[in-house]
């Protein structure tokens, strides 16, 4: 008589511990769909209207989608977004897993020191850094200042005012913010890696370049996904820099795309229809990049 | 053995970037305390124009506000996440079930979205309920993030069952023991995403850019960004309230170093 009694305190017990687990966690689910899904697929719906108000939106079909592709501004936009992640993504992953390898190394002195120094450019804001490279390259800033005096340059260099060196500048300050911050991923990675693995590799008369190459980057691989995704997630979305280092200039050859939604939906006259049509064809390629990274990732297997 | 050139070359390539990366810094302290004149001609010595600087910054900007509200927008996130996502990471990790599992599977889909994609719509929620200008509004949207779940689902996970059980024939109710016994047991875990939820906190520009419309509610990131829009910059006041801008991170950042390394890859392991 007992036994079926305690089965059916025990089945109650476990359902409410089921019902305290959906308690704890409703606030954090609730607020990620009120917050997260439900704008997005609210700014789906809005990539259909237009009007310059909330209250006053119309349907407009496809008008915005249609109108984004013949946006020359827009357009520019997604290239510049796409140039940078194209050249500085690689080249700071690259720079990233070097240094980390460089790091991991049981007999370097100062190792402290090095690491906190690359990782110390993630303690600056990301419109403080965009400002300090901005002084540092302006027409009247301390790199000209300097050039000029050692007699390299007559007069200031317009670094920022010249499409070709103000993307390069871009390119420079996100690999200065950013390298430290991955090159720590890569660091808790190989620290999971076995030291006995890299003298095995040492016994058998591998190079340091052959070990990289045969042992860490293998090892490492989920790490290297994780933080290519993360970094093209954060390519996309591209916003503080475009705004404090460049403005966006000259004539929007740096612009990046969330610069450039800002600008529509706050700046001149709003366009929030026009807006979420853009914001969600960002949308589209963070996933499809994601995707494509994911499919990859798992093929070299 | 590594041959002597090769070791050399390592520790040059580490000192060339260790000084590219400190350098920027250097620039903006020494910059901080000297006239505008010095910091564009190249002038990298302490100055002696701290106070000057200072002086003009506080009567040309709302320094004390826009530190204030910094301060007050980023530390209600940092409480508001911690505890919800906490709550939700045990939740999910502790009581898991299939449905909950899913539903985890779910909300890290929503690391994906990004943050341009919801702006507009978020913004129009705000300003439908009268949160312009709020903290309230500052926070809603970031307080709860899967990258926050999940991190602490994971440190659930190394959470000893004995101590549940123990805890549930000692008669602590199910919250009780999450706040008195998984709490303190996961310190750790609660420093690294404080560091992390601080910092990002500190440092959001385009959210408060967007519903920070009067000037008494702007960040200090907005107050930097506003002092470059003159036609003449004073290179000396600017690099003073870069400085004091990146203060309270970078101080975070020697402080809460380990913790904050382990904050960014808090939720891989």
């Amino acid at each position: 008589m007992s036994q079926p009694m305690a089965k059916k305190k025990k089945l109650s017990l476990t359902k409410r511990h089921n019902l305290t687990g959906w308690a704890f966690l409703a606030p954090a689910a609730l607020l990620i769909a009120v917050m997260s899904f439900y704008p997005m697929i609210k700014a789906f719906v809005l990539s259909f209207k237009s009007g310059s108000t909330f209250k006053t939106m119309e349907w407009a079909g496809f008008s915005n989608y249609i109108r984004m592709f013949q946006d020359t501004v827009f357009i520019q936009s997604l290239k510049n977004t796409f140039i940078y992640l194209i050249i500085q993504v690689p080249i700071m992953l690259v720079l990233a897993l070097m240094l980390a390898s460089l790091l991991n190394n049981k007999h370097l002195r100062f190792k402290g020191f090095f690491r906190t120094a690359i990782f110390l450019p993630c303690a600056t804001s990301l419109v403080s850094y965009a400002i300090i490279f901005r002084s540092l390259f302006a027409t009247d800033g301390f790199v000209n200042s300097i050039l000029t005096r050692l007699g390299i340059l007559h007069t200031g260099y317009g670094f920022l005012t010249n499409p070709t060196s103000a993307r390069i500048i871009i390119v420079v300050a996100l690999i200065w913010r950013w390298t430290g911050y991955n090159m720590v991923f890569y660091l808790s990675g190989l620290q999971n890696i076995e030291y006995s693995v890299y003298e095995a590799a040492k016994i058998d008369g591998a190079s340091p370049i052959q070990t990289f190459f045969k042992i860490t980057c293998p090892l490492l691989k989920p790490t290297i996904l994780l933080t290519a995704i993360m970094s093209t997630n954060g390519t996309l979305q591209l916003f503080d820099e475009s705004v404090n280092l460049t403005g966006g200039g000259p004539a929007n050859a740096t612009i990046t795309m969330s610069h450039y939604i800002y600008n529509c939906s706050f700046k001149y006259v709003a366009n929030f229809g026009y807006s979420a049509a853009m914001s969600f064809l960002v949308l589209i390629l963070v996933a499809i990049l994601a995707f494509i990274q994911m499919k990859v990732g798992d093929k070299r297997d | 053995m590594i041959s002597k050139p090769k070791k050399i070359a390592q520790y040059a390539i580490l000192i060339i970037f260790s000084l590219f990366s400190i350098f920027p810094l250097f620039y903006m302290v020494m910059g901080a305390t000297n006239k505008s004149v010095d910091v564009i001609r190249g002038k990298l010595l302490p100055g002696t124009y701290l106070v000057e600087n200072f002086k003009k910054l506080v009567s040309e900007t709302d320094l004390a506000s826009a530190m204030l509200n910094s301060f007050k927008y980023a530390i209600l996130l940092t409480f508001l996440s911690l505890l919800i996502c906490s709550l939700a990471g045990y939740g999910f990790e502790i009581y898991h079930t299939k449905g909950k599992d899913m539903l985890m599977s779910v909300i890290l889909l929503a690391m994906m979205v990004p943050f341009v994609a919801t702006m507009i719509p978020l913004f129009e929620l705000c300003s439908k309920m009268g949160l312009l200008n709020s903290a309230l509004g500052f926070v809603l949207p970031t307080i709860s993030t899967p990258f926050l779940i999940m991190m602490f689902r994971q440190s659930a996970r190394s959470f000893p069952h004995d101590i549940i059980e123990a805890a549930r024939i000692d008669g602590l109710s199910e919250i009780q023991i999450f706040f008195r016994m998984f709490i303190p047991t996961m310190r750790s875990t609660y420093a690294a995403a404080m560091t992390i939820t601080f910092m990002n906190a500190w440092n959001n520009y385009l959210w408060p850019k967007v519903i920070m419309t009067n000037a008494d509610s702007q960040t200090m990131p907005m107050l930097v960004a506003n002092l470059t829009s003159g036609y003449v910059t004073d290179y000396g006041e600017l690099m003073l309230a870069v400085l004091l801008c990146s203060l309270p991170t970078i101080i975070i950042f020697f402080f809460l170093q380990k913790s904050f390394a382990e904050g960014i890859t808090g939720a891989v392991k």
